[in-house]
């Protein structure tokens, strides 16, 4: 939000494999993200885009290769790479307020014994309202609709004050309203210089509204601006036979498992006995 | 009334089983909040359990009995947690298979002994009227230790139990910070033995924090009412004991589970009534 990077600054990726179980999910990965860039990854189920998140946030090691933020490991610096997961991982009924949620995102500058401060409520309090749910702040999390808590986790990622905002198939299961405030969200971040690198399944909005698309099938099959990325043969190298061309038109068959479908609002109970672990 | 209330406490022994009713109401109670988030209650019960063998091993050689728990607890919770992370296991079948072999080691062992000495029955089923004075001291300081690093960490144990993901993200050791639950668990369970005893104590670490769980909207003020239910179920098992001559630890938790029955019940927002009344609305 407020630290703006140098221009130089940007995200590369050399020659990394990464993967979990003994299973390489990401083979050979070189890709250079420039600062401030809204990059799109896109590919089949299992194609490495959540794995590729995951190892640049650390959650997952390295096996080769090497990743480099503004030319140097991440992890050296405070917390520059923030990451959205998929909403599957966390759980909707533990007893945490709006507000609450958001300042976990301060805790990675706190040290282990240091309580929020004021500057850390007024980062919160931005954020909160950069993402119009300051109103939301004593709720309890289990009490929104799936949209308002996207958002909340949303809040709590730019509260981290990133660098590169990494947002797992943030388009699965929201309403074309809560996809487009999230695109409106995405350029108004262009404006304050961080990277965005977003999973998705949606092909329409990657080839629309993002700048450079990935196009990731364990290995990275192409990347630059949609028109390049997105032609027969790249699409036919990721997906194989699922997609299918019609005229001028593709169709990928890639129906998604754990995919409530499009348009959707999925709310989440928050019965006590119901606690997704 | 006012009689009525202090006529107890007149008696020497009935204010130490209040000063340790009091402390182990706070400390299960409280540390109870993880134990119900974090679906620990298996691991609780088993680790009351698994106490035994220590327990016995102590009587056997001559030991302070409570030592012996202590070493016994904090052994099985590290065993659990090594299981469960190196041996690839799930933690429910690491501690299945811990906890039914200290059991088994336990029983073993104290049929080895003749007869069953009173300290021995005291720890197995609790019994606050015979605290003695260097008991309390005991309880007392491991409950201060307890109690000091959930404040100290509270930020911490809270991330880790709610976003495990965002912990690690962070760089805040989500590992080491269930290591320190699973020892502190161990330390406050071998604090609620005497006043509860082994078969209890388990249900003083689940049934306060679910009633707070079904009352509040922050970790913090749910760690609060779980206190609250745990001190008020404690001083109300005493009296229960004292008046009715019945059983302490028993009586505890019976007003305890009263309170969650109410709760269950009025909760505002995930109360029966409460859910019923959302129903009809929508």
């Amino acid at each position: 939000m407020s630290t703006l990077a140098p221009a130089t600054a940007h995200l590369s990726l050399q020659d990394v494999t990464a993967g979990y179980d003994g299973r390489a999910a990401l083979r050979a990965v070189t890709m250079s993200v420039p600062h401030g860039a809204q990059v799109a990854i896109v590919g089949p189920n299992g194609a490495g885009k959540s794995t590729l998140f995951k190892t640049l946030v650390g959650l997952l090691p390295v096996w080769s290769g090497r990743i480099l933020l503004h030319g140097r490991p991440p992890g050296s610096q405070t917390d520059p790479i923030a990451y959205v997961p998929q909403r599957e991982e966390i759980h909707w009924d533990f007893p945490v307020t709006v507000h609450d949620v958001v300042m976990m995102g301060r805790y990675g500058r706190l040290g282990w014994l240091r309580r929020p401060g004021a500057a850390d409520r007024e980062v919160v309090a931005r954020c909160l309202h950069e993402l119009g749910i300051a109103e939301l702040e004593k709720r309890a999390i289990g009490e929104l609709s799936g949209g308002q808590q996207q958002r909340v986790f949303l809040a709590r990622a730019l509260a981290q004050e990133p660098h590169v905002l990494l947002l797992d198939e943030p388009f699965t299961g929201v309403d074309v309203g809560a996809r487009e405030a999230l695109l409106a969200l995405i350029g108004r971040l262009r404006e304050q210089g961080i990277t965005v690198l977003v999973s998705t399944h949606d092909m329409e909005t990657a080839a629309r509204r993002f700048e450079l698309v990935a196009l990731l099938n364990g290995r990275l099959v192409a990347y630059g601006e949609p028109s390049a990325v997105f032609t027969p043969d790249h699409l036919t190298e990721a997906f194989g036979g699922q997609a299918l061309f019609l005229g001028g038109m593709v169709v990928i068959d890639q129906c998604c498992p754990g995919h409530v479908g499009d348009g959707e609002e999925h709310r989440h109970s928050h019965e006590p006995h119901a606690r997704p672990r | 009334m006012i009689a009525w209330l202090t006529e107890p406490f007149a008696l020497e022994f009935m204010q130490r089983a209040l000063v340790a009713s009091l402390i182990v109401g706070v400390l299960c109670s409280v540390i109870g909040t993880f134990v119900v988030l974090r679906a620990m209650a298996f691991l609780g019960d088993a680790l009351a359990h698994a106490i035994l063998p220590g327990v016995a091993v102590a009587y056997l050689v001559g030991a302070d009995l409570l030592l012996g728990a202590l070493v016994a607890a904090v052994l099985v919770a590290v065993g659990i947690g090594a299981f469960s992370r190196r041996g690839g296991l799930r933690e429910d079948t690491a501690i299945g298979i811990l906890f039914a072999a200290a059991l088994a080691l336990g029983v073993l062992l104290m049929s080895t002994v003749r007869s069953y000495a009173t300290d021995l029955t005291h720890i197995l089923f609790g019994n606050v009227l015979g605290v003695s004075a260097d008991d309390l001291w005991l309880t007392g300081i491991l409950a201060v230790v307890v109690l000091t690093v959930l404040v100290l960490f509270f930020k911490e144990f809270q991330l880790a139990s709610f976003d495990p993901v965002l912990a690690h993200v962070l760089n805040k050791r989500p590992e080491t910070l269930r290591f320190a639950m699973l020892i502190l668990l161990a330390l406050t369970i071998v604090v609620g033995l005497q006043t509860v005893g082994v078969g209890l104590v388990a249900a003083l670490l689940v049934t306060p924090a679910a009633t707070a769980y079904l009352l509040t909207r922050r970790l913090a003020s749910m760690m609060v009412v779980s206190a609250a239910v745990g001190v008020v179920s404690s001083v109300a098992g005493l009296y229960a004991s004292y008046y009715l001559d019945v059983a302490s630890g028993a009586a505890v938790v019976l007003v305890a589970t009263a309170a969650f029955l109410v709760a269950c019940v009025v909760a505002p927002r995930r109360g029966l009534l409460a859910r019923r009344l959302r129903r009809r609305a929508a």
